[in-house]
């Protein structure tokens, strides 16, 4: 439920930069969502509609790249995904540690 | 229809919170508070834990509590009742705390030199990932969740800094498996400090407060 705010700040930085850039609308926005970030794409998206209403992104396509967390492995360095219940990596047996890659959020851009 | 043009913007869009929450840790570190983020699941014992710990350390340092709830206030009583410093932010529905109801709190308090526990909504999940201002986060994870929990809700106990065990004296009646619990916090954090405790006998808060004090030490050097 907490995706209603942060949706409410995308808008606002989106239009932040289109303003500066004198956009009278912005075509889309493209978001990068890792699934560790503790924002539900799929929930940021139901809330765009309402909340893009009367703004400047009011008919912008939102685009969500979604990324999905990544282990390193401590003993060959493979980056893969976690499987339940387990670190253990699939190329060496070795255990995996936790990275960045999966907690990413951030708006990479808009398109006017 | 003209063809699109992309602005870069790359802008990480938690900005506003964990700059609110870098403000509020500074204006804290100036007051000489420690502040401490408490986090865990509903009934893993964060009140009973910070009951057990200010008794233990109101001669060392002065406690300080933010007790954020959902809904109601008894946890503000009981520690009202026990002389404890505590403002309550009830969040309505929020699944969790968030730096400006923290920063708003802690005007609220006037508070001074010490020791601030911040007692965050009963959840696993979203407490984790919001930064409140906080020096220090400590978990509470227990024996009745079960050994699995590391390996459910990896992000809270990659980002704790202590994890306590509590409700360690119903071992004997559980399944509980150290090794396997061990293994999981260990794959996600290879620092953290883990304290076997138990609110119900009272035991293991020793070290707790050892590593509190520690905090403290490093903290006004």
């Amino acid at each position: 439920m907490h995706e209603y705010p942060i949706t409410v700040r995308i808008i606002e930085v989106a239009e932040e930069f289109a303003k500066k850039n004198e956009a009278s609308a912005i075509k889309q926005i493209n978001l990068v969502v890792g699934d560790y970030s503790g924002y539900v794409a799929s929930s940021i998206d139901l809330y765009f509609d309402i909340i893009a209403e009367g703004t400047l992104a009011e008919k912008a396509k939102l685009n969500i790249e979604r990324i999905v967390p990544k282990l390193k492995c401590n003993d060959c360095g493979n980056l893969f995904e976690r499987q339940p219940f387990s670190f253990q990596c699939p190329s060496c047996n070795g255990e995996g540690s936790p990275t960045e890659i999966g907690k990413e959020f951030y708006i990479k851009s808009i398109e006017i | 229809m003209s063809e699109n043009k992309e602005i870069e913007i790359m802008q990480s869009v938690y900005d506003k919170n964990d700059e609110v929450a870098a403000n509020i840790n500074t204006e804290l570190t100036g007051k000489g508070i420690y502040a401490i983020n408490v986090m865990g699941a509903p009934g893993a014992g964060k009140t009973s834990t910070l009951i057990q710990i200010i008794k233990r350390l109101s001669d060392k340092a002065t406690p300080y509590v933010i007790e954020g709830d959902i809904e109601a206030d008894f946890d503000t009583k009981t520690l009202l009742a026990l002389g404890v410093k505590t403002v309550q932010i009830n969040t309505g529905g929020a699944c969790h705390l968030d730096s400006p109801m923290i920063g708003k709190a802690v005007n609220d308090l006037n508070i001074e030199k010490g020791v601030l526990f911040i007692e965050n909504i009963g959840n696993l999940v979203c407490p984790a990932e919001f930064q409140i201002g906080e020096h220090a986060k400590m978990l509470i994870s227990t024996v009745t969740e079960g050994s699995d929990k590391p390996y459910k809700y990896p992000l809270a106990f990659e980002k704790a800094d202590a994890i306590i065990l509590n409700k360690c004296d119903l071992i004997p009646y559980l399944d509980f498996d150290e090794e396997f619990f061990m293994k999981g916090v260990r794959a996600l954090n290879k620092t953290a400090p883990v304290f076997k405790v138990s609110c119900k006998v009272e035991e293991g808060f020793e070290e707790v407060i050892l590593w509190i004090m520690e905090k403290i030490k490093g903290q006004t050097k």
